[in-house]
């Protein structure tokens, strides 16, 4: 076995040239070139994880608008809802008035006219019974020719009128 | 080797010196440029160049780039998992380990023998792996040291220990750490020569059953081979788990030294 066999004439020629090149490769390329190959990836993952984060963020922006369109839109179409009932509620009340105030004028011409023509019936009720009374005096004195009183004509017509 | 038809599957883990530079010595000590030291320049080149080519820094990757912050990634998310967030400043090392690693053991399946040239694992010498093993434990204690202080050594002592347990646990548990260096180079180290010295055995019976005719060459010779071809497809699959193995076991160890328990 070369490994044991020269280990008295090699060993010290191993150690020199693998602590040369070792070295060279640890001094050199793993301290020297290492750092910025990782610091590129380093980078480049920063940068993606960054751009991801923004375009997270840049969603929940667009969430919170359409969530804030989205009450804004409610809010709105309430207030209209509000306003409509508002405006028939109005409406209705108005109407309301109205209608009473008509009823109530209608109510007072159909009391003034029914007045009225309660008077007419009184004044036509009294005219005839002044000529019933005349008529019931012209009677009384051809036929008895006893010249009855006005007044007693009068009671005797309003007797006859109230039996009908 | 050639001896006669004899194969050594030993021989592909010989170190031998390149470019004559086998007296190359800084104060005594042999450092001879060996096929090892040109397969681990070879692990860190290739590294270089692969995180080169992620160094475009795009917003947009491309297929290159992506690649290479998958493995930046990987090693990450694996030091998150088991370190914390406080792992994050370990990526360096355990990415400069793993990707070594890996790419040692992957550099060393190639078949490069087709050519003639002398296929290497280095990761298949513990002279190599202990290396990195000791590193990795040595980080290990370091931070722990350092940011527990001596309070570092309650990591021998597992929650809810009754009091008695202690002076019977503490040893056990301090045992078992101090091995952790060996288990981490010796795992690395005997994974990777278990599986070349099956691939050349196979490939030795292959070429030995061939030479001794043809009846033993379509039959032992193509069972051997057709085992072959699955064995390097698990060898691959090895070669990238126990890079992933040195790794975890690294940012496990590190999770003690960082959280204690």
């Amino acid at each position: 076995m070369p490994q044991i066999a020269q280990i008295a004439e090699t060993y010290s020629s191993q150690i020199f040239w693998l602590l040369l090149t070792f070295g060279f490769v640890f001094f050199v390329i793993g301290l020297g070139m290492v750092p910025k190959v990782q610091g590129t990836a380093d980078a480049r993952d920063m940068k993606i994880s960054g751009d991801l984060d923004a375009a997270k963020a840049a969603f929940a922006r667009a969430d919170e608008a359409e969530a804030d369109y989205r009450t804004r839109d409610a809010e709105s179409r309430a207030a209209v809802q509000a306003m409509l009932a508002q405006a028939k509620a109005d409406a209705a009340r108005d109407s309301e008035r109205k209608l009473a105030a008509a009823d109530a004028e209608v109510a007072s011409l159909i009391g003034v006219a029914e007045a009225r023509i309660q008077a007419a019936s009184n004044a036509a009720m009294e005219q005839i019974e002044t000529v019933a009374a005349d008529a019931a005096r012209d009677m009384v004195a051809r036929i008895s020719g006893v010249d009855a009183s006005e007044e007693a004509a009068r009671n005797a017509v309003k007797a006859a009128l109230a039996h009908g | 080797m050639a001896e006669s038809g004899k194969i050594d599957p030993m021989h592909q883990f010989a170190i031998e010196p390149l470019f004559g530079t086998g007296h190359l010595s800084i104060g005594g000590f042999n450092i001879a440029f060996t096929n090892s030291a040109l397969y681990m320049v070879a692990a860190a080149v290739v590294l270089w160049i692969f995180v080169v080519g992620g160094m475009k820094r795009e917003l947009v990757p491309g297929r290159w780039q992506m690649a290479v912050e998958y493995m930046t990634g990987f090693i990450k998310s694996l030091l998150i998992a088991n370190v914390g967030e406080g792992g994050k400043k370990y990526i360096p090392y355990v990415f400069s380990l793993f990707m070594f690693i890996l790419l040692a053991n992957l550099l060393g399946l190639l078949p490069l023998g087709l050519l003639g040239l002398h296929p290497f694992t280095f990761t298949s010498h513990f002279t190599a792996t202990g290396i990195l093993a000791i590193i990795s434990f040595s980080i290990v204690l370091i931070v722990g040291f350092w940011k527990h202080g001596l309070h570092f050594f309650s990591l021998f002592v597992p929650h809810g220990t009754p009091l008695p347990m202690i002076p019977i646990i503490f040893p056990i548990e301090l045992v078992s750490f101090m091995v952790r260096p060996f288990s981490l180079g010796l795992r690395l180290f005997v994974a990777m020569t278990a599986g070349h010295v099956l691939l050349k055995v196979l490939a030795g019976f292959v070429i030995n059953s061939s030479n001794a005719g043809i009846g033993y060459g379509l039959t032992v010779g193509s069972a051997s081979f057709i085992l072959m071809i699955g064995i390097s497809a698990l060898e691959v699959l090895v070669a990238v788990i126990q890079a992933y193995v040195f790794a975890l076991l690294t940012s496990v160890y590190i999770n003690d030294a960082e959280n204690l328990h």
